[in-house]
């Protein structure tokens, strides 16, 4: 192919992303009859009317809250109880350390959808349905097998002797985890951070599950309800997405490297 | 030295969580699909293989729903790989322009499901969505359709946003795999005189290939489980047109309220997932 048709194409997809992206960001700033006559024109006035809208009729600031709560709290404890298995497997017996994996990640063959039924029932009957402490529970149990999954492929490539210098030394398990497994697997720590990030933050099924009451709504189940409370009122709904996505995209801008990596990392291994 | 017994507490806290909230919730699902129970109501009865045997025998909506889910495998697993692999073919090197165009293209993947849900309802909405509008604007009225509120074209319209959705993503494991290949055989096949097409046959080809299988084999399983994004955009509508597997379980339980019957369904879309792993994994060995 000539160089011609090989920058057409890149541009044509360029565009294909670019052109809905910015439909969405202008589209947050206008009213609904200037989108609907210029849906892709820059707005005329900077008109953040929407925003205070968006935040007046819906608990738009409760939905962030909860959606920061639970991201935070799932991520760290996904991280923290799957650092732990996978240091343990790396120092286990090889074989009794094949089983633990082995337990963990058959997990990842299971789709949402085989368990959300009987996982609804227990969360009804342990009382924790409308409360984040519940949603967090779920997060938690169901990413453990791929963080299990990436972070044992990391820590097995960390030297056995390392450990065993450090045991020699008189440092009980907790130590070794303390200063030498976990400061050596910070680049798989935060790739699988990230990866746990967007997930956690777009999740949209558990909530879906879990929750009713607006108080204890996320961000993705909150966007889904302004479906019937805004129907066709494009801007409205794009200003939800646009405060919704944003710290993914702040973000995104300023780690690029970071999550194109820990994402690539999840979905190869997930 | 040995790390002692004390290793074993470090299980403790993940093992837990992962037994009693996902183990045992998956082995429920097994026990409830041989039953009746409606999940409001705290009995039921044992009802052996009927909910299975009606599936297979006189559900037509499970058979549209597995119909419609392979149908958006097929598209999305042929047009992400492709697209995939042609881009990252165009933008292996590591220049500024493709390092920003690999970050562009990669950008929808963070975005939630409901987000990109909600961009493309109005994209495609049949009279103030943008493509109508510019299909109405380049003279090609024709072809503006109502893209997702008719059921002959809807399950291919949301498998492209699915392609839009995760290109970037595949794009990054090609450049990756294609990064790998010794400059050296590019220059022996100038050498001997081969054509781009025959390079591409016999040296990127070839290399390539363990990418290619990794992400034919993500693309596969993710299809099957694009619940989010078929939920959002419409809720497997209209008439079941986009209706797959894992949007039927969570309607046959939480509209019909049929726990039981849904769990069978959420069995054998268990087993169809593990049987499409398990052949991926066996090619993927062959080929490694």
């Amino acid at each position: 192919m000539d160089k011609l048709g090989k920058r057409t194409m890149l541009l044509v997809y360029a565009l294909i992303i670019i052109v809905p992206m910015l439909t969405v960001i202008f589209s947050t700033l206008k009213t609904t009859s200037e989108m609907y006559a210029n849906p892709i024109g820059l707005p005329e006035t900077l008109n953040i009317e929407n925003y205070i809208q968006i935040f007046n009729e819906t608990s738009m600031g409760t939905y962030f809250k909860n959606s920061v709560i639970v991201t935070i709290v799932s991520v760290f404890f996904t991280l923290f109880f799957a650092s732990l298995i996978a240091y343990a497997i790396t120092r286990m017996s090889p074989w009794k350390g094949g089983i633990v994996f082995g337990l963990f990640t058959i997990g990842m063959m299971v789709p949402a959808q085989v368990n959300m039924i009987p996982l609804y029932s227990l969360i009804y009957s342990l009382d924790l349905t409308n409360t984040l402490s519940g949603l967090m529970i779920v997060n938690i149990s169901v990413t453990l097998p791929v963080a299990v999954f990436i972070l044992t492929g990391f820590m097995k490539t960390i030297p056995k002797e390392l450990f065993e210098a450090c045991t020699i030394d008189g440092a009980n398990n907790w130590q070794v985890y303390r200063r030498i497994a976990i400061p050596l697997s910070l680049p798989s720590l935060s790739a699988t951070a990230i990866f746990l990030f967007v997930m956690h933050w777009n999740d949209l099924l558990y909530p879906l599950l879990f929750i009713t009451k607006d108080e204890y709504k996320t961000l993705p189940l909150a966007l889904l309800e302004f479906q019937g409370q805004y129907m066709t009122n494009y801007p409205m709904l794009f200003t939800g997405v646009m405060i919704a996505s944003a710290p993914m995209i702040i973000a995104y801008i300023f780690l690029q490297r970071y999550f194109i990596a820990g994402m690539t990392a999840g979905s190869v291994k997930g | 030295m040995k790390a002692g017994k004390s290793i074993y507490l470090f299980l403790i806290p993940g093992l837990i969580l992962y037994l009693m909230f996902f183990i045992y919730p998956t082995l429920s699902a097994l026990f409830y699909s041989f039953t009746n129970w409606d999940g409001l109501t705290a009995d039921f009865d044992f009802v052996g293989m009927a909910n299975y045997v009606e599936i297979f025998t006189k559900d037509s909506i499970f058979k549209k729903a597995f119909v419609n889910n392979l149908e958006f495998m097929l598209f999305v697993v042929i047009f992400q790989t492709l697209f995939s692999l042609v881009f990252a073919l165009m933008l292996t090197k590591n220049s500024t322009a493709s390092i920003f165009l690999r970050a562009l293209y990669f950008f929808p993947t963070i975005l939630s499901s409901v987000s990109v849900a909600f961009i493309w309802t109005y994209m495609y909405d049949p009279n103030l969505g943008l493509i109508n509008k510019l299909l109405d604007l380049a003279n090609l009225e024709f072809l503006t359709m109502n893209w997702i509120g008719d059921g002959d074209i809807a399950i291919y319209s949301i498998s492209a946003v699915q392609v839009w959705f995760h290109t970037g993503q595949m794009l990054i494991i090609f450049v990756a795999g294609l990064q790998g290949i010794p400059k050296d055989l590019y220059e022996v096949a100038k050498m001997e005189g081969a054509n781009k097409w025959q390079t591409f046959r016999k040296v990127t080809w070839p290399l390539v290939a363990p990418a290619a299988t990794i992400v034919v084999a993500y693309t596969t399983i993710q299809s099957f489980k694009a619940f989010d994004l078929i939920f959002a955009m419409t809720r497997g509508g209209p008439n079941y047109s986009t209706e797959i597997l894992a949007t039927l379980i969570y309607n046959t339980a939480f509209r019909s309220y049929r726990f039981g019957y849904a769990s069978a369904e959420s069995v054998i879309f268990m087993i169809v997932i593990a049987i499409i792993t398990f052949t991926q994994m066996r090619l993927l060995r062959s080929r490694a």
